[in-house]
Formats: C-alpha cells, sequence, structure tokens
C-alpha cells in the first residue's frame, strides 16, 4: 500500500480574524424522540479559525454539524453560516451553501463504485458543470497533491488505507475550494502517527484554502494540536470555552478526565 | 399511533413520488439513465431470455393435448401468443426484474445510505436524489418495455421450436398464424403493463433502498422490501391494466 507523500505544506499561521464572523448559532435545540441531544447550544466561528468541539460519544457533536449543512433540521434556535439562514432556506440555496462549506465523515463516505479521481471528479462535473478532461486533471491531480496522494489516482476505495480514505475525503471536498470545513472525527480509528498526520493535514488546508474549520474529536491530541479555541459540550449544552491551555486546568468533574489522556 | 404512523408513511410514498415527478422534468441526466438502462438492461437479459423460452416450451407442451382432445390443435400458435403477449410476457419479465434489479437497486442505495455516501453527496450539493433515484426509475421505466418485446419473441420461439419438433410445423405458417390472432390493442396493453411494472420496480426498490435505516441489518431489509413490495404491486397493476384494457375490448 502507498504511503502518503508528506511534503505538505506548512506555511506561518494565518492569524484569526475576530472581527469576521462566519457561522452564527444561537439556541438550536434538537431532539430525536424523548432524547434531547442539543439543548441549547450557542456558538460563533471567526475567519480562519479552527474551532474543535470535544465530547463525550452521544453529546450530539456530529448532530450539531450536520445542523448546520441542512441535513439534520434543528427544532429550533438559529443557525446562520456564511449570511444564509439555514432553516429558512429552499433546496436551491442551500446547495448554494453546500458548495461553499466542505465536509470530512467520519467514515470518509468515498463512493465504493468509483476510482479517487471519479470521486473527485464527481462534484466538479455535476456543480461546477466541468467536463474539460484536462481541466479535470489539472484540479484532480491539485487537490490530490495538496493531501499528499496523487499516486493513488486510480486506486479504488476499498484499495485504500483508513488514513488515505480520510485524505482523498478531505481532498473531494478541498476540490471545491470551501470556505469552511466542518471534520466529524478526523482521526477516530487511526494510529497515532497517520492522526497526527491528518492533524498538520488540517492545519495545511486552514493555511492554503483559507477556511475556517469546525472540527468534532473525542482525541485529545488532535484537539491539541488542531485548535485555536475549544468548546466542551456535556450533555447537549456547552459547558466550558477557551485555548486549549485554559481547558486544560479545568476541575470541572465532566471535563477534567478528558484532559488526562 | 398506529394509524397515525401508516398516514405518515403515506405521505413520505408520496412526498418521495411527488419529487421524482419533479425532478424527471427539471433535469434530464441522459449519462447517468443511459448508463442505468445498459445496466438494467445488461442485468436482466439472459435471466429474461431464459426464463421466457421456458416459459413459451411450457405452455405449449402444457396447452397441446387439451386442444388436442377437441381437435383445436391447430390454434395452438394464436393461444400461445395471445396468452404470451397479453400477460406472460409481461409477468415474467416484471417477476424476474423485480427479483433482479429491485434487490440490487434496493441494498446499492441503501448501503450507500448507511456509509453516508448519499449524505456526502448531499452536502456536496450535487444532488444525489436526482443522480441515484430519478435515473434509476426512468432506466426501469424505459428498459421493462424492451424486455418484454424480447422476452414475447424468445417465448414464442420457444413454443414454435416445440410445435415443430412435434407436428414439424414451418416457421412461416406458424408465424402466420401468430400474426392473424395478435391486435394492436394487445400490443398496447403489453406495452403500458411494462411501463407500470418498470415504474413499480424502480420506485418501490429505490425508495425501500434510500430511506434504509439501522445499519447493515437495514441493507438486507431494504433488498428485501424491494423486491417483495414490487413482486406485489406487479400483480396489482396486472390486474388493474387488464381491467382497463378491456373498457376498450
Amino acid at each position: 500500500m502507498e504511503t502518503p507523500t508528506t511534503e505538505i505544506l506548512m506555511p506561518a499561521k494565518t492569524p484569526v480574524d475576530k472581527t469576521t464572523v462566519v457561522t452564527h448559532i444561537r439556541h438550536i435545540k434538537k431532539s430525536f424522540g424523548d432524547l434531547e441531544v442539543l439543548r441549547d447550544i450557542s456558538l460563533e466561528l471567526h475567519q480562519s479559525e479552527n474551532l474543535v468541539i470535544i465530547g463525550r460519544s452521544g453529546t450530539g457533536k456530529s448532530v450539531l454539524i450536520k445542523c448546520m449543512v441542512g441535513l439534520i433540521h434543528a427544532d429550533s434556535g438559529e443557525i446562520e453560516v456564511l449570511g444564509y439562514n439555514v432553516p429558512t432556506l429552499n433546496e436551491e440555496k442551500l446547495n448554494e451553501l453546500r458548495q461553499q462549506v466542505g465536509f470530512s465523515f467520519q467514515n470518509s463516505a468515498l463512493y465504493d463504485s468509483m476510482t479517487v479521481r471519479e470521486n473527485l471528479e464527481f462534484p466538479l462535473k455535476r456543480n461546477l458543470k466541468i467536463f474539460d478532461k484536462k481541466q479535470l486533471d489539472e484540479l484532480v491531480i491539485t487537490a490530490l497533491k495538496d493531501v499528499g496522494l496523487e499516486k493513488s489516482i486510480n486506486k479504488k476505495p476499498s484499495e485504500l488505507s483508513g488514513g488515505m480514505k480520510k485524505r482523498i475525503g478531505i481532498a473531494r471536498t478541498l476540490i471545491l475550494k470551501p470556505k469552511i470545513m466542518l471534520y466529524d472525527e478526523p482521526t477516530a480509528g487511526l494510529d497515532p502517527i497517520t492522526s497526527t498526520e491528518i492533524n498538520e493535514l488540517i492545519l495545511s488546508v486552514r493555511e492554503k484554502y483559507h477556511t475556517s474549520s469546525i472540527i468534532i474529536t473525542h482525541d485529545i491530541s488532535c484537539a491539541r494540536q488542531t485548535s485555536d479555541r475549544v468548546i466542551a459540550l456535556v450533555q447537549g449544552h456547552n459547558r466550558a470555552e477557551g485555548t486549549f491551555d485554559e481547558l486544560k486546568s479545568t476541575t470541572d468533574p465532566d471535563l477534567a478526565p478528558f484532559f488526562k489522556y | 399511533m398506529k394509524l397515525r404512523n401508516f398516514l405518515l408513511g403515506l405521505e413520505d410514498i408520496f412526498s418521495f413520488l411527488k419529487k421524482i415527478l419533479r425532478e424527471i422534468f427539471r433535469n434530464w441526466e441522459w449519462r447517468e439513465i443511459l448508463r442505468q438502462c445498459y445496466a438494467v438492461g445488461n442485468k436482466s437479459f439472459f435471466l429474461v431470455s431464459f426464463t421466457a423460452f421456458l416459459a413459451g416450451v411450457v405452455f405449449t407442451r402444457q396447452s397441446r393435448p387439451s386442444l388436442s382432445s377437441f381437435g383445436a390443435e391447430s390454434w395452438l400458435p394464436s393461444l400461445v401468443s395471445q396468452a404470451v403477449i397479453r400477460s406472460l410476457g409481461p409477468l415474467i419479465t416484471g417477476l424476474i426484474c423485480a427479483g433482479k434489479l429491485g434487490s440490487n437497486i434496493g441494498a446499492e442505495l441503501a448501503s450507500m445510505k448507511v456509509t453516508e455516501q448519499i449524505d456526502a453527496m448531499e452536502v456536496s450539493g450535487t444532488r444525489p436524489f436526482s443522480y441515484l433515484v430519478v435515473t434509476r426509475v426512468v432506466a426501469t421505466t424505459l428498459m421493462l418495455p424492451i424486455l418484454v418485446v424480447f422476452a414475447d419473441v424468445v417465448a414464442l420461439m420457444g413454443s414454435f421450436l416445440t410445435v415443430n419438433m412435434i407436428n414439424n410445423t414451418g416457421f412461416k405458417l406458424y408465424f402466420n398464424e401468430v400474426s392473424t390472432h395478435i391486435f394492436y390493442l394487445d400490443i398496447f396493453s403489453s406495452m403500458i403493463k411494462a411501463l407500470c411494472f418498470g415504474f413499480a420496480i424502480g420506485f418501490v426498490s429505490s425508495y425501500a433502498g434510500y430511506n434504509s435505516e439501522n445499519g447493515t441489518t437495514g441493507v438486507g431489509k431494504s433488498a428485501n422490501t424491494a423486491v417483495v413490495i414490487s413482486m406485489l404491486f406487479i400483480f396489482i397493476l396486472d390486474l388493474l391494466t387488464l381491467q382497463f384494457i378491456n373498457l376498450f375490448r
């Protein structure tokens, strides 16, 4: 199996622009039947910021970012992403927004009937109506180079390792040049070395594509490496907020065990 | 509660149908429709041919003794052709395709659903409904009539070979008999049935797969639902189209 070529770009860190808010979530609630998953969550994401959301499994972290792209409808509250008021969008406007937001799934969600090339070409053909082979090749190879996997272009997802799938999943979202990246458990199920490579990739994506990101994780080393700011969710509420170093010294009995690992 | 769930389920089915009809006229995805048509034809061609041939042979062998006892053996080509074109051809093709394509579409879409591939298409704004569902429904609707025509011809060939082996009846004589007893209305009814069966298979299988839940267990359940409900729909539609066509006889 091919090892990723990690000549991934690591330029100087782009400063967070705290004056520009790209996502504003106010008091959102979501229940599934009798189960209240999100109970009054509010947050802001700034331009060029990496916001990490940590919390135990089942606290609604993934539900929160799925609400941001209209995959799940919140029961109440306001969600404003890149100026779009998500709950009120019609299908056309929602698709317009979705093309500006990259979503990296926990299990990569690569289209398994297609090769890596076809996976990356798919959004270009369907969204941007690009059919010129030369242009497609150029865009696909650039995106694959950015994740260090240009040699895997003709492979099927079943031939890739977990880490490679994550990278290809990220490349597929980057190809549309998103303004916001949403990472759902980017390091879940990966060994520590591959996890570190993915964390570095997340940082390099921000630098190259000038994205703002929300990273959902319960991997504390991922939070430490990638975050500008951390929000801790406990039972559907945001319990604490701050930089990683600020939260590390918390005495909250629900959060302190996280930072011991 | 049960009634409420039933009504919500019905509402869901109707909104799925409405979405298909809206998307069909909004966006005609030629490339993917052609690919799906090829897949539908390619997957079912051999099985439909083989089954239709056997049906033609068996029906002829079973009908011949009864007709002989009335001295009406010469009616065999007209009896077989009317049975095949009016009912057997569409029914056999429909049932074979419901099994073969229904399970395929149901399982494929369900596994895409549980592995979040459909969500991934959704969040990148690539309109998966149009790409995955509408193209499959259109492909099954367009391909079933073609497969039915083919099945009819193969079944009649099976019947002819049987008659030829027993009575040494010539090709021209046999098909002259067939053509004098087949009317445009029979062919029309056969095509209407095929279109309805094709739409039902595509619609039911896509609905079962696209709305799959509960992980891998859901994939099996979706494939099963796709086949069973498609077959049930085929029998119901067979009866309804028969009643409809009888209005014109």
